[in-house]
């Protein structure tokens, strides 16, 4: 088990470093960053001096290094636009980020396990096909969209939420609904299907010959195993919530970290930018490596993969 | 359109049926909503037009240029004199405090240009504080200011972007904390700032007579939504007073729902297409023949693109700046759309099957797609390089770029050596290098009688368009949405004056 956690780890960290590098060089085709940040009017004298103040002038490679060597100690920069700390920026942010994050998947939860369940009791039948419905539309409709389908109804037709800010907790019910909806189907799927093949498993035959009471087989016999590859679909879901959040955040003007990276990128401000793809890449390899260890620590076979 | 902005505008029209409650007017509020959030409250840090806005609430310039004369006039200034071609003598206006109570005097204009202009300076955007050499206190409301040479646009630039901060809290609270409270002199005081999010403004009970005048509304709160959606979910909702550069499409939904009146005003910007004469990209290139390039502006028909994609306050130009700005000829070589000339000229210059190139551009893709159209119909085929404004940017200094569509705001100096001067004279971008057109500039730039620079800049912007160097398109213009509470009277410079603000 040790063995497997190290060859994870090292994987983990092998799969951020390769993101960050690949993030830097995208950064600079988009364009020269000092050109950004001097604006329309600069000159071409005072962009070559702000090349120079910020050091863009120096081959990429090493400009990547001496960031890599400083975002290791945890110093990712002062942003060139805001002209503050980096770290201070993103974690002032970050909290609205998780609260989301958190909101939503538990939203997710909320409505995929019990949905899941009731669907694999009678598959096919008409209250599956409705499950399924809802699924394929969660997969299907673009985040922006439904987002702005819930402002028209609940901010404007019925007043009753605001469209946008993050200063009251009723500012965070749509982006969870949005957010949350987006991962209810592949958590769903995972429970109908796990629910189904337990279902038909022999223990649960044992468990219903032996007269034992529907709901006890269902919940305490069935439910508990089907759920385990869902926790850790969910911890993987988390990870998404977590640095894919950009566009719901934009959408609803939520004052969090994903809304903190489009505005970074629509700036082209490097080192804000850098360290968001960084935290939101390593949120997901901490949760999808939390989700290996979980499965692996409760089915032994996959801890020789 | 594309599917986001097809799927946006089917669900915004399901919202007209609402109800809505306006609010603001009654605690004196305008609620004020932008795209773009004010990056660095030290506004010299930052080059984003959000901080011209905010300065120009907040801070006070020496100069002010009067929006419907073009006159300058004084405003933390009350006389001044250009005693000789690099000297100018300015006597500032007495009894003006700051927000934070300090008092205004020569020192705080000899800081200002001092700290975030001189050989040391730390302003980010410098085109308002190259010209000066130095700037000296003759007492404590005499100032002179040294130009390096003579630079007849100095006026324009004084009066837009050099706000004058206060010295003595400057240099007592340093960038960052005075970022959390800026204070300056104009007719709107920071109340509150939330970095990111957005910024509160209460008026300044004690403003001065000026050009600008008090503030009419009692708070401003400015807010950031980046999605163009939620800013008029927020407007039809009742939530929003105002908002800014609403696209075409979407401001006639909003103008349709009742909800808002639009105003489309115009703006300093303007469109244009430059094409490689000097033959950068390739020294027999397609475009180093005037012919080529006289067919390319035969081919398309700005007019028509004009009514079907934009409105009603772009205006087709044919010079190569905004007839707005100060020493724009507007009497140049005009090029009608003529698809059959554009065939002939092409045939012509050696290519009368046509030929292929690359073809950049950076906004505005629908207008792109529809000038690409019309120059394959001539046989220009065009492959598009499609990318964001920095790598355009990047690639056209390099000399990299044969044909390219791109916009120009002259950072709203009214005046044509913010446009023209920074493309013909040998800079990165300039795709034409030619001798003759430098020189007349170089004379406009540096005269300061009027006559002499409108007569150089006029032989230089009629030499351009014969040449056929730039394809002059359109001005460009700004929707603006106010709610049915608020008065409002946009400006050509696309300077949002909130003092201008009132209620109905």
């Amino acid at each position: 088990m040790v063995r497997f956690i190290l060859t994870k780890l090292v994987m983990a960290a092998m799969v951020a470093l390769t993101v960050s590098i690949i993030s830097f060089g995208l950064v600079y085709m988009a364009g020269d960053p000092a050109i950004a940040l001097a604006g329309e009017t600069a000159t071409d004298e005072e962009i070559a001096v702000i090349r120079e103040q910020y050091g863009f002038d120096r081959p990429i490679p090493v400009q990547y290094l001496d960031w890599l060597g400083n975002a290791v100690r945890g110093d990712f920069g002062i942003s060139y636009y805001y002209n503050m700390p980096v770290s201070d920026m993103i974690f002032s942010r970050l909290g609205t980020t998780v609260t989301l994050g958190l909101c939503a998947i538990s939203f997710a939860l909320l409505i995929s396990l019990p949905m899941g369940v009731l669907s694999a009791i009678k598959p096919n039948s008409l209250l599956d096909r409705v499950a399924v419905f809802i699924a394929v539309v969660g997969e299907a409709i673009p985040s922006f969209w439904f987002g702005l389908l819930l402002i028209v109804l609940f901010s404007i037709n019925l007043g009753w939420l605001p469209a946008s800010g993050s200063d009251s907790w009723q500012s965070f019910i749509m982006p969870t609904i949005v957010l949350g909806y987006y991962a209810t189907p592949a958590l769903m799927r995972l429970t109908r299907a796990g629910m189904i093949d337990v279902l038909s498993s022999d223990y649960i035959r044992t468990a219903k010959a032996k007269g034992l009471r529907p709901r006890k087989v269902l919940f305490k016999h069935a439910l508990r195993n089907a759920v385990i590859p869902v926790v850790s679909l969910a911890a993987v879901q988390m990870g998404f919530m977590l640095g894919g959040s950009i566009v719901t955040e934009t959408v609803f003007a939520l004052h969090g970290a994903g809304f903190l990276a489009w505005q970074s990128i629509s700036r082209n401000d490097l080192s804000t930018m850098q360290a968001l793809i960084l935290i939101f890449s390593m949120f997901y390899i901490v949760f999808t490596f939390l989700a290996d260890v979980l499965n692996a620590w409760l089915d032994p076979r996959l801890r020789s993969g | 359109m594309s599917l986001k902005r097809f799927l946006s505008a089917g669900a915004i029209a399901l919202a007209l049926p609402a109800t809505a409650s306006y609010a603001d007017k009654a605690n004196d509020t305008a609620e004020i909503v932008f795209m773009r959030d004010l990056d660095n409250p030290d506004l010299y840090y930052s080059t984003a037009r959000s901080a011209v806005i905010a300065g120009f609430q907040a801070f006070d310039t020496l100069f002010y240029r009067d929006t419907e004369t073009g006159e300058y006039v004084g405003n933390l200034a009350t006389e001044w004199e250009w005693t000789d071609d690099v000297t100018l003598k300015v006597v500032l206006r007495e009894g003006v405090t700051f927000h934070n109570g300090e008092a205004f005097n020569a020192d705080d204009v000899v800081f200002t240009f001092e700290h975030f202009g001189g050989p040391d300076g730390v302003a980010k955007g410098r085109p308002g504080f190259n010209w000066i050499e130095s700037v000296e206190k003759v007492d404590d409301y005499t100032v002179i200011f040294h130009a390096k040479a003579p630079f007849p646009a100095a006026m324009a630039y004084l009066a837009m972007s050099n706000y004058i901060y206060p010295n003595e809290y400057y240099a007592e609270v340093g960038s960052s904390k005075f970022a959390e409270k800026p204070v300056g002199t104009g007719p709107y005081m920071f109340d509150s700032i939330d970095p990111g999010k957005g910024y509160v403004l209460k008026a300044n009970p004690n403003y001065f007579e000026g050009p600008k005048h008090k503030a009419q509304i009692g708070t401003i709160n400015v807010r950031t939504i980046p999605d163009v959606n939620t800013q008029l979910a927020e407007m039809i909702g009742g939530n929003a007073d105002f908002l800014w550069n609403i696209p075409e499409d979407q401001a006639q939904k909003l103008q349709s729902s009742g909800r808002a009146e639009i105003i489309n005003a115009g703006a300093v910007r303007v469109g244009y297409i430059t094409m490689d004469a000097a033959g950068r990209t390739d020294p027999e290139g397609p475009f180093t023949k005037k012919e080529v390039r006289q067919a390319v502006s035969y081919a398309i028909d700005r007019q028509a693109i004009k009514q079907a994609l934009l409105s009603e306050a772009n205006t087709v130009i044919d010079s190569a700046c905004n007839p707005v700005q100060f020493g724009c000829e507007t009497d140049v070589t005009k090029y009608e759309y003529n698809p059959e000339k554009a065939k002939e000229l092409l045939a012509a210059a050696g290519y009368p099957d046509g030929f292929t190139t690359k073809f950049y551009a950076y906004r505005d893709r629908p207008i792109t797609e529809a000038m690409l159209n019309m120059l394959a119909e001539v046989g220009i085929k065009t492959e598009l390089t499609y990318m964001q404004y920095a790598a355009t940017a990047e690639a056209h200094g390099k000399g990299e770029i044969p044909i390219t569509f791109l916009t120009w705001g002259s950072g709203s100096i009214t005046d044509v050596s913010a446009i023209t001067s920074r493309f013909f004279k040998f800079e990165s971008r300039d795709d034409a290098r030619d001798e003759e057109v430098k020189q007349w500039l170089d004379e406009g730039d540096s005269s300061v009688d009027p006559e002499v620079r409108k007569a150089a800049y006029s032989k230089a912007l009629k030499k351009i368009a014969d040449e056929a160097y730039w394809l002059p398109l359109w001005t460009y213009s700004i929707n603006y949405a106010l709610s049915d509470e608020l008065d409002f009277v946009p400006t050509e410079d696309e300077v949002v004056r909130f003092y201008d603000m009132s209620w109905k």
